[in-house]
């Protein structure tokens, strides 16, 4: 059986954590690689790295990092953040980086999901989206949140996988930070849409949203940041549980 | 000890060669036959598409070589893919090193691609010890045949791995598949 993936998730500046971490035996919670390492061993399936760096500088930190860290874990790894052309994806894939993902880069110019397809394999393209519930309708924002689209969602989501997006990684506003579960209505309607694994992000607290999500809904993967990076869910503690729950769990 | 892995321009060359590595065994990345002839082991890695990956192999003549080493060889995903008679994915003819062999699709009508940890099954040869959840990530599979040494489940069963006398080849990642990845490929490294 396809186990349901948990993904620990690291924003990165300048080459370094952000988000205050405060986790537990950690020497230098600022170093990304030795966080990956720790989430490595505890069972994580998957990592996420978000570049928020601006910089042209930061950039190049940034790849050193990958480097880093795919010499550290054995584990597959996704890379997201200001990644506008095949060039930049190709340089962080060629540094390790298992999957690239994109978001605001990919609605300004659409075609960059194809290109990045067609180059690299669908497996290699997740399609980020921040979308948050105006009047009814699932608006999709840009820039981290900063500016609102006349994208729906779901309309959005279905163009990026004809596209060639192999993955979505979902994040709803509304929940993210809120630490009160999962948005598990569009995550259902999100995964009768399309054909492609989901990940859902934003809105988890504690365990039994991770439990709610999976039983819920159809998605492949949660994915979640402070939770972990603060110890308040502990992945194996997380894994035992979601497997007496009857959840396929690595 | 000399692990080649073979560099045709099809992605995920440095953590297959940062796997090895943790194993405390160094691997270089070539493309040059000599330094692939001379290997005690090669590997076959590959991301990407079918299509254009094999007329890489054959601008670069890798084609001619690989069927004929003698030393065990590892193919990965799309390196396992290759190493085929043919695949669907751009309706490419492979190596035929697993003759007869032909990769088709997922149906579409299930999530693809098959992406995530998944278990094995009905292990054999170098994957008989190994039964816990590995890395796939694919949308072309083999089916099952005489030369499976391993299964898994995603649809229906599927070859997870392949031997043919000196020939290895795994649909999954096991570079990226943890600690059971490295076992396999500690397993590999023993077949001398």
């Amino acid at each position: 059986m396809l186990k349901k993936r948990i993904i620990p998730c690291l924003d990165i500046k300048n080459g370094r954590t952000v988000k205050g971490i405060n986790f537990e035996g950690l020497v230098d919670a600022g170093d990304p690689v030795e966080l990956a390492k720790v989430y490595s061993q505890n069972g994580a399936d998957e990592l996420v790295f978000l570049d928020i760096t601006a910089t042209h500088e930061g950039r190049k930190t940034m790849l050193e990092m990958v480097k880093n860290v795919a010499l550290s874990i054995n584990i597959p790894f996704t890379v997201g953040g200001g990644i506008s052309s095949v060039e930049d994806a190709a340089l962080l894939l060629k540094n390790g980086a298992d999957k690239i993902s994109v978001n605001s880069s990919a609605v300004k110019n659409p075609n960059l999901i194809k290109e990045l397809a067609q180059k690299f394999g669908n497996q290699c393209v997740v399609i980020a989206i921040d979308a948050k519930l105006i009047n009814d309708k699932w608006k999709v924002f840009l820039n981290g949140g900063r500016i609102e689209t006349d994208l729906e969602l779901f309309a959005w989501a279905k163009e990026a996988v004809n596209l060639g997006a192999g993955e979505i990684l979902f994040t709803s506003m509304d929940h993210d930070g809120t630490k009160n579960g999962f948005a598990i209505e569009a995550l259902k309607k999100m995964s009768e849409i399309v054909n492609v694994p989901i990940i859902a992000s934003g809105g988890c607290g504690n365990m039994q949203h991770f439990k709610d999500v999976f039983l819920e809904s159809k998605v492949d993967a949660s994915l979640a940041a402070s939770v972990f990076h603060f110890g308040e869910i502990k992945i194996p503690e997380l894994k035992t549980y979601l497997k007496t729950n009857k959840i396929e769990i690595r | 000890m000399k692990v080649t892995i073979i560099d045709y321009g099809a992605g995920n060359v440095f953590s297959v060669k940062a796997a090895f590595e943790r194993l405390g065994k160094n691997a270089i990345i070539s493309a040059d036959a000599e330094e692939i002839k001379s290997s005690d082991f090669v590997v076959f890695p590959g991301v990407g598409h079918a299509e254009d990956a094999m007329a890489q192999l054959k601008k670069s003549q890798i084609d001619l070589l690989l069927p004929n080493l003698k030393q065990p060889v590892m193919g990965i995903c799309l390196g396992m893919q290759l190493m085929c008679q043919h695949t669907e994915e751009g309706d490419t003819d492979g190596l035929g090193i697993f003759e007869d062999l032909k990769v088709i699709k997922f149906d579409p009508k299930y999530k693809v691609p098959h992406m995530g940890w998944n278990n094995l099954i009905d292990t054999k040869s170098i994957l008989e010890d190994v039964n816990e959840d590995v890395y796939f990530v694919h949308s072309y599979f083999a089916p099952i045949s005489k030369y499976t040494i391993a299964s898994c489940q995603y649809q229906e069963k599927f070859s997870a791995a392949l031997q043919k006398d000196n020939f290895f080849a795994c649909q999954f990642h096991p570079e990226k598949s943890g600690e059971v990845g490295s076992k396999i490929l500690t397993n590999f490294l023993k077949q001398i």
